[in-house]
């Protein structure tokens, strides 16, 4: 399975990214030797192997519906590049 | 007026329904509704590095509730998948949603339209984090997120395409909310925003087995708003057929404002959501002990409820349905069952004092403060001969207003029933003196009369004189 640059251009779409001619190309080649070397999984009989989702051996982690505190709206802020009555504020989003 | 259609209707519904948990999905944080923005937050739902997320078992349990209750087959291995996209509202620029293993599958609901019973499929219910929430600053230089919702946890339910009608679809929102609030899920308040719903929609020729181009249609707020965004869908669909053209692909935003659909540009570019395990997340393991645990905690849901009601309550089918799609009416009903044998009566009261009241305010059952032994007193009031009909109407309508017992109101207002056969006679004979003309009338043979005679009883009575009392004496004494 070899990459195109079209699947280079659409990944990078999806990214948010914007490329050059150059790095487009140098992200064809580079992308699909790493997708080549994958390749190689390929050569193994996994015909009895189940799915595997996870690596870990264990399963249902999970917490009980117990409130916890949450952060102080003043440090919940101290991430935010622009700031509006306790809200985030970001480029217009239209709908 | 309906005109045959030309074109056979195929919808298909997505619907989201938040949890009531008391913390999210995958944090600590309480679950809140109208709060100050930002205030219900962590480094988890905020998308900090190096978190990370531990999902809360009574979401996972609530979900296998509502799937089981939807009659879905669970699944032995669930697990969590990241759907990404980059949205100001979703702060890891991923969703956790579940993919390939949602927690149920190949579900049904029976609906009800014109009378028919309909089954329509559910594909699959899956649980996931929500959004949050974004407002837009006037004169669109930028817009505002509060984060609030993000991980409140909500379940989304998708219908095979079943419904062929606009009707159909509102039929089958409408019986899943009653659904969720029997199992105690969710509150699904659509107002609120616990309730949401997208709509796929598409026409095709009758007899046609391929399904046309179908639009996918959004903010619809309100059960009304499906309904009507659908039936302007289909008739903006059918419009553009008519003319020879096609249907475009897209999604469309229903403008409740201007009863309308609008396409939604730009957002069809990216429907490619890298589906992929969360690494983050380990797989849930569904043994039989626990569905059997979860299935026990299911209570009797509407359907089962409206036969009962039918076959031990005599109820009619449109009476039993109409109390049972509100888990509020009916517990109500059943609750006066235990203050009075007549579940007729009760039901009776319900179905038409009772609503015609919550429809005149614009009101939900919630918003009474009516009790079933109220209910149930007041009717053993009346067979007890304490309150007339008539007047139980005005104890009624109190009990609703200020949820008093039917003794207190009787008492406080004065409304006791007056069937003490001299007091009656005495006002009888009273009448009959102050009206000579209607007594000729009646003696003539005019039975109108009597009538009259009876109104003016029961006037000087402030309409406290048992009635069938009343009819009696003054019959007595005409006759005499």
């Amino acid at each position: 399975m070899s990459i195109s640059i079209r699947d280079v251009e659409h990944v990078a779409n999806l990214a948010r990214l914007e490329l050059t001619e150059e790095e487009k190309a140098k992200y064809t080649e580079q992308l699909g030797a790493i997708l080549a070397y994958a390749q190689k999984l390929n050569e193994l009989d996994t015909e009895d192997v189940p799915q595997t989702s996870h690596v870990l051996p264990i399963s249902n982690v999970m917490r009980d519906d117990v409130p916890r505190p949450s952060t102080p709206i003043e440090k919940v802020m101290l991430n935010a590049p622009d700031e509006e009555d306790g809200q985030f504020r970001v480029p217009a989003v239209l709908e | 007026m309906t005109v045959a259609k030309p074109y056979e209707t195929v919808i298909g519904l997505e619907v989201h329904v938040e949890l009531r948990t008391k913390t999210k999905i995958f944090c600590g944080c309480s679950v809140s509704f109208g709060d100050p923005p930002n205030t219900h937050t962590c480094p988890v739902c905020l998308g900090h590095p190096g978190v990370l997320p531990v999902v809360n078992r009574q979401a996972v349990e609530f979900a296998m509730k509502a799937a089981m209750a939807l009659n879905c087959e669970i699944a032995d291995v669930t697990k969590f998948d990241r759907k990404n996209y980059f949205y100001p509202d979703l702060p890891k620029a991923y969703q956790i949603s579940q993919y390939d293993q949602p927690i149920g599958r190949n579900g049904w609901i029976d609906i009800e339209v014109n009378g028919e019973t309909k089954r329509i499929g559910i594909t699959r219910v899956h649980l996931e984090e929500d959004a949050g929430k974004l407002t837009h600053v006037e004169g669109g230089q930028a817009s505002l997120v509060d984060l609030n919702r993000v991980g409140t946890p909500l379940i989304e339910i998708v219908s095979e395409p079943d419904l062929r009608s606009p009707e159909e679809a509102r039929a089958y929102m409408e019986k899943l909310r009653a659904i969720m609030l029997y199992c105690e899920v969710s509150d699904v308040k659509m107002e609120e925003g616990s309730l949401r719903c997208d709509a796929n929609i598409s026409l095709r020729p009758w007899g046609q087995k391929e399904f046309g181009v179908r639009t996918e249609l959004k903010n619809m707020n309100s059960f009304r708003s499906v309904q009507r965004a659908l039936e302007y869908e289909e008739w903006r669909q059918a419009d553009i057929l008519d003319s020879g053209g096609t249907v475009v692909q897209e999604t469309r935003r229903w403008d409740e404002a201007a009863g309308k659909t609008v396409s939604m540009r730009g957002k069809e570019e990216a429907h490619d959501y890298r589906y992929f395990p969360d690494p983050d997340l380990v797989r849930i393991v569904i043994d039989e002990e626990w569905k059997a645990r979860v299935r026990a905690s299911i209570p009797e849901l509407p359907d089962a409820r409206k036969a009962r009601y039918m076959s031990e309550y005599g109820l009619s089918a449109y009476d039993a349905g109409v109390i049972t799609s509100s888990k509020k009416l009916a517990d109500l009903f059943e609750d006066s069952l235990k203050y009075t044998k007549d579940a007729k009566a009760a039901a009776n009261w319900i179905m038409g004092e009772l609503l015609g009241y919550l429809n005149a305010n614009n009101l939900e059952p919630d918003d009474v403060k009516l009790t079933g032994q109220g209910l149930g007193e007041m009717i053993g009031l009346i067979e007890k001969g304490t309150i007339s009909g008539k007047i139980a109407k005005t104890v009624f309508r109190t009990m609703l207003e200020t949820g008093k017992s039917p003794q207190q109101i009787v008492e406080e207002q004065g409304l006791v029933q007056i069937s003490d056969e001299g007091a009656i006679r005495e006002v009888v004979a009273k009448v009959i003196a102050a009206n000579p003309q209607s007594v000729a009338d009646y003696k003539s043979g005019k039975e109108k009369a009597l009538g009259f005679l009876v109104g003016q009883v029961m006037k000087e009575t402030k309409g406290k004189a048992n009635p069938a009392l009343v009819n009696k004496l003054l019959v007595e004494a005409l006759k005499s």
